[in-house]
This record gives C-alpha cells, sequence and structure tokens, in this order.
C-alpha cells in the first residue's frame, strides 16, 4: 500500500513529552514496541511554558521515581525549583532516548484502518495504540462568575503569572487557596501588595510531621498507593484539590494561619459578583473545619501506622496543630470598581483539553470515559490525571506504576488483536 | 461467644438514598426538581402559606398533605403574633436542613445518633428593615448554630459528620451564597 505524502505508521504514538508520556515511552521501549512521542514544545514543555519563577516541586527530590530513573543527588529532602525538574525531565528524555517528535502539533486523533490516525502540523500517523498524556492542567478553569469583573481590573491566571514584578501596583484577589493560591498569596503579600484571599474547599496539611516529609509518611503509609478499588467516591477523589503545601529550603507549611498572620485577608469563597461587588460565601469558617478535621484524620492514620509498628521511639511525639483560625466575621462583600483590587489571580484549578480527539469517548461533562486510564476505544489510554489508577496518579512518582501497567494492557491488546485478525 | 451489633439506625434509609443518587447520575435530567410554596395575606402582618406540590424526577409530586405555616410579627412590632416572623421560620429551615443532613451523613458513616439538638440564633440590628440606617442591611448580621449530639463516636467524628452536613445543605448554601430573584407582578 502507498501512504499518502507524510503519513507514516509506528505501532503506537505517545501524545505529550512530560513524565507521564516519557514513562510509557520507557515501558514500551522494555517491550519493543515500536512507538514515537509527540510533543508540541520541547520536552518538559508546560514546566518551562507555564510555570511561576518561585514555584518548586511540592514533592521531595527523592519522591520523582521513574522507570529506569530517579534521583541521584545529595539533597533528596529537598525541593526542584523549576530549572531543576526541566532538567530531571529533559535527561530523563536523553537517558531513555525516548523518540520525541518536538514542536509537533496534534489536530486530530480519529479512526483509521488499523487503529488511530494521528494529524499533526507535521504530517499524520498511523497507528494501532494511542497514549493521551498531554496533562491534567492545559487550561484554567475560570468560574463563570469572572465575566462580572469590571474592565480595568487585570485578571491572571496561574499558568501565565511569572512573578509580582509583572503585576501593577495595588491590590490584588487571589481566588482559591490551594497550593497555587496559597503560594502566589503570599508572595504577593510580601511583594508589598493588599491580599485578599477567597477560600473555597480545601486541603490543610503540615509540611513536615513527626520529623518527615509529609509526603514521606504518605507514600509509607500506603496512602498515595491506594487504588481506584480502595476508595469510595471516584468521582470524589478525582477531583478533590491539590494539597496546600510548598516546597522551600526551610520546610514551612503553608496554610491559613500563616497567612493571616503576615496579614492576608481571608474571605469565603467567591460566590458572584453583581453590579461589580464581589461576594463572598459565608461559609469560610466550616471550609477551614472540613480541613482541619481531614487534616487530623490523616495525622491519626499516620499516628497509628507508627504505633502498631511500635514505632512510636524512633520518630518524633504526636502534633496536632493549632486550628484554623478565620475572622469572627468575615466580609462578605468587596466593591471591585473603587480602585482597591487591581488583580484577580484565577487560582481555581485547571482541566485537561483534550479537544483533538475525533472519537466518541466522552462523558457529558465533557471528559473521557476511562476506567484506570483505559479508554473505551481498543487501543486508547490515558495518563497524568488526578487519581487515574491510584491516589499518586498526578505525581511524576505515579507515572511509573501507571504506565508499567497500562503498557502491559497495551501489549496484552495488541497480541490479541493480531491473534484475532 | 459471640457478640451480637445492633445495626445502626437513625431511621434514614441510606441505600435508597444512595441507589438513587446513582440512578440520577446516569439520568440527571431527572434530578432537576421545582419546590413551590403560595403564600396568601390573611390580615395586618399575618399571612399563611401553602406547601403542596413539586416538581421531581420527570414528573408532578405532592407532599401527603398540604401543609401550612402561619407567619406574623409579635406584639411589640404592634402585630397579633399569629405565628412565627419569617426570619424565624429562615432559621427553622436552616436548622431542619443541618439536623436531617447529620442524621443521613452520620446513617451513612455507621454513627448510632441518640439526641441531636441544634440550637440557633440570628442577630439583627432592625434599624436596617425600619429603614432608620441605609448602611445597616436587612438581614441577619450573621447566624449561630449550636449542635448538641448524643452519638456513638468521638468528638472529631461527630463534628465531621456536622461539617457534612454544611457541605451538602441546600439551606445553608441558599443562606450562605446569593441567589437571583426574580419577582413579577400578574
Amino acid at each position: 500500500m502507498i501512504l499518502p505524502m507524510g503519513s507514516r505508521r509506528t505501532t503506537a504514538v505517545v501524545l505529550g513529552a512530560g513524565h507521564a508520556g516519557l514513562a510509557m515511552s520507557r515501558c514500551l521501549a522494555e517491550r519493543s514496541i515500536d512507538h514515537v512521542v509527540l510533543e508540541r514544545g520541547e520536552v518538559a514543555n508546560s514546566w518551562k511554558t507555564e510555570r511561576w519563577d518561585s514555584l518548586r516541586l511540592l514533592t521531595p527530590n527523592w519522591q520523582s521515581r521513574l522507570p529506569g530513573y530517579g534521583y541521584d543527588g545529595d539533597d533528596s529532602d529537598g525541593y526542584r525549583t523549576m530549572p531543576e525538574t526541566i532538567r530531571f525531565i529533559e535527561r530523563y528524555a536523553e537517558v531513555i532516548d525516548a523518540p520525541v517528535r518536538t514542536h509537533t502539533t496534534v489536530t486530530s486523533v480519529r479512526p483509521g484502518d488499523e487503529g488511530y490516525e494521528v494529524v499533526t502540523d507535521r504530517g499524520t500517523w498511523r497507528c494501532r495504540a494511542v497514549v493521551i498524556a498531554t496533562g491534567a492542567c492545559a487550561i484554567p478553569s475560570v468560574p463563570a462568575v469572572a465575566e462580572g469583573v469590571p474592565a480595568g481590573i487585570r485578571q491572571v491566571t496561574p499558568n501565565r503569572y511569572r512573578n509580582p514584578d509583572e503585576l501593577e501596583e495595588g491590590g490584588v484577589m487571589v481566588v482559591g487557596a490551594s497550593a497555587t493560591g496559597a503560594q502566589i498569596a503570599e508572595e504577593l503579600h510580601r511583594s508589598g501588595r493588599s491580599v485578599t484571599l477567597a477560600v473555597g474547599e480545601h486541603i490543610r496539611l503540615p509540611r513536615v510531621y513527626r520529623g518527615r516529609d509529609i509526603k514521606w509518611w504518605m507514600d509509607r503509609v500506603g496512602v498515595l498507593d491506594e487504588t481506584l478499588d480502595e476508595i469510595d467516591s471516584i468521582e470524589r477523589v478525582r477531583t478533590v484539590p491539590s494539597l496546600q503545601l510548598v516546597g522551600s529550603d526551610d520546610r514551612h507549611s503553608l496554610d491559613l494561619n500563616r497567612l493571616s498572620e503576615i496579614g492576608v485577608k481571608l474571605v469565603g469563597r467567591l460566590a458572584g459578583i453583581r453590579d461589580g461587588r464581589a461576594q463572598f460565601a459565608g461559609s469560610l469558617a466550616n471550609q477551614a473545619a472540613l480541613a482541619d478535621l481531614k487534616m487530623n484524620r490523616l495525622l491519626d492514620r499516620i499516628d497509628e501506622w507508627i504505633r502498631d509498628r511500635g514505632l512510636d521511639d524512633e520518630h518524633g511525639p504526636p502534633e496536632r496543630f493549632e486550628r484554623t483560625r478565620v475572622p469572627e466575621s468575615p466580609s462578605l462583600g468587596l466593591d471591585l470598581r473603587k480602585g482597591a483590587i487591581r488583580t484577580i489571580v484565577w487560582a481555581t484549578g485547571f482541566r485537561p483539553d483534550h479537544s483533538f480527539l475525533d472519537l466518541p469517548v466522552f462523558d457529558r461533562k465533557g471528559r473521557i470515559r476511562h476506567d484506570g486510564g483505559i479508554v473505551e476505544a481498543p487501543g486508547l489510554y490515558l495518563m497524568g490525571m488526578p487519581f487515574l489508577r491510584r491516589r499518586k496518579s498526578s505525581l511524576i512518582d505515579g507515572a511509573g506504576d501507571d504506565a508499567r501497567e497500562l503498557s502491559t494492557h497495551l501489549a496484552d491488546t495488541l497480541t490479541n488483536r493480531r491473534m484475532a485478525s | 461467644m459471640t457478640t451480637m451489633t445492633k445495626p445502626v439506625d437513625n431511621g434514614v434509609n441510606v441505600e435508597a438514598l444512595l441507589a438513587a443518587r446513582e440512578a440520577l447520575s446516569q439520568a440527571p435530567e431527572a434530578a432537576q426538581f421545582t419546590w413551590r410554596a403560595t403564600c396568601e395575606w390573611v390580615n395586618g402582618t399575618h399571612s399563611r402559606s401553602t406547601v403542596s406540590g413539586f416538581f421531581g424526577l420527570g414528573e408532578e409530586q405532592s407532599h401527603r398533605t398540604t401543609f401550612t405555616f402561619d407567619a406574623d410579627h409579635p406584639e411589640i412590632f404592634a402585630s397579633e403574633d399569629h405565628g412565627a416572623t419569617p426570619v424565624e421560620l429562615v432559621l427553622a429551615g436552616l436548622a431542619s436542613c443541618l439536623t436531617a443532613g447529620v442524621a443521613a451523613v452520620a446513617q451513612n458513616r455507621d454513627i448510632q445518633l441518640n439526641s441531636v439538638k441544634a440550637t440557633l440564633e440570628g442577630d439583627m440590628d432592625i434599624q436596617g428593615i425600619l429603614g432608620i440606617d441605609s448602611e445597616v442591611r436587612n438581614g441577619f448580621d450573621g447566624i449561630r448554630v449550636t449542635f448538641d449530639i448524643d452519638a456513638d463516636a468521638t468528638p472529631d467524628e461527630i463534628r465531621a459528620v456536622v461539617a457534612q452536613s454544611q457541605k451538602r445543605s441546600a439551606v445553608y448554601d441558599v443562606i450562605t451564597n446569593p441567589t437571583n430573584i426574580s419577582v413579577e407582578v400578574r
């Protein structure tokens, strides 16, 4: 058969050369499955182009174990800066010699004669399997209330935010108090701006507990390895906010108490903007109570794990942290037309961009239907999403187990289909 | 020797609720409900509201019986006090919603409730409704809810039930978040 111009064949196409796509590439290579990794920009593209300057990974250096690769420096408890993260992922691509085609933008994935056609701005690939590893954080989820923001107020999403110097002087409203919102609120406050932080649901955790990083405990106790069949509600675990953490040299905790101590003004969830006036929900106290209770349940679990193993002598004593202090009557409104707020930062989360998929695989909310990354369409896989197969699926450290299992499934699917035909 | 554990029973059919949740997640259109009330003026500040039918699960539904609620104002407002004030009915609505939520969440978490009592207070500066000071709002400055709960659970487990009840409460949401209201005259 003569292929059309620019059309090439391979067995599997991996979309995205971040840690997840590269981990899959490595697992496919181990099975000698012919494949390419298509990347719209460069390796580690979103780390290079969509992160703010001061950001460091929330996970310690040791916790970036990828198939055939890991941390080999002498600061295993430290947190990578963005340049270090980029270098780490770039070196992974080199070490595993991943077949990455950079600057190749996928415009369509559609059914093909033996599987799929992956159409790009540099020609078309025909393949039997496609692994989508384009990332969970492609498009900022800005709530509909943003339509009511008065003209003249600058609106910034975290993927475009770089540092305080880029913003105008003047007050800032940060919407969202998970890792991103809390970190940016602190940084902007320290730059001399007055900051109002709108707090919805969030997950509070101490950075260090009983002498160890909280991520170390979550790994050791087995929280991060929990799989889909161990949890009550898949919907719930896939939509929990990110942990309110920061990676820093002094390993401090970043919670609402710290932020209100330095002068960040806490208000409830941004519920609406009417006639130029922001309206905040009166639910701040309960949001704080929920986060405190949830934190304590995790600490209880860690304490129990230590006690059951008779390890209390090896670790510091159990600790419970001061409950979150919220103002007695948090402000319920803020007039955005009076000049007190010059910038709004929407730290309200992200969603993936799978708009290039011309396949009937979406649910009514536009999300890919999948069972632990296995999409209904045979040979189609998804990676790097929150709780894809286990709690750590969205972490660099979670890509390995997911890639191993999904590449096994992929290989079996290829074999079965070959036998069937 | 075997120990018999009495099953947790708060009178909430959690299985039915969970089944409904599962069914409605497959058929979201059936989850669209409309709640209704009508209200007729009686005399003075006395009015009588009636609740009977509602829409849900794709069709008209009705309560087992028609419920009426008298509302009025106390005598110190120069009224005849034929019923609770409307703002007290709001407090009652919030209390009922949170209390029902406590029962349902506790049942779902296998927590036996022995007694639950909610006490609510809403502070109001009536200079707002009397038009004395335009900077004073008409509504509550704040609402305090105190729960006294006797249950077979730890204090933190009880607090978590109460927190979850707020998270899933319709009336709590109605009060803590703005709602568009359209009023027409026929």
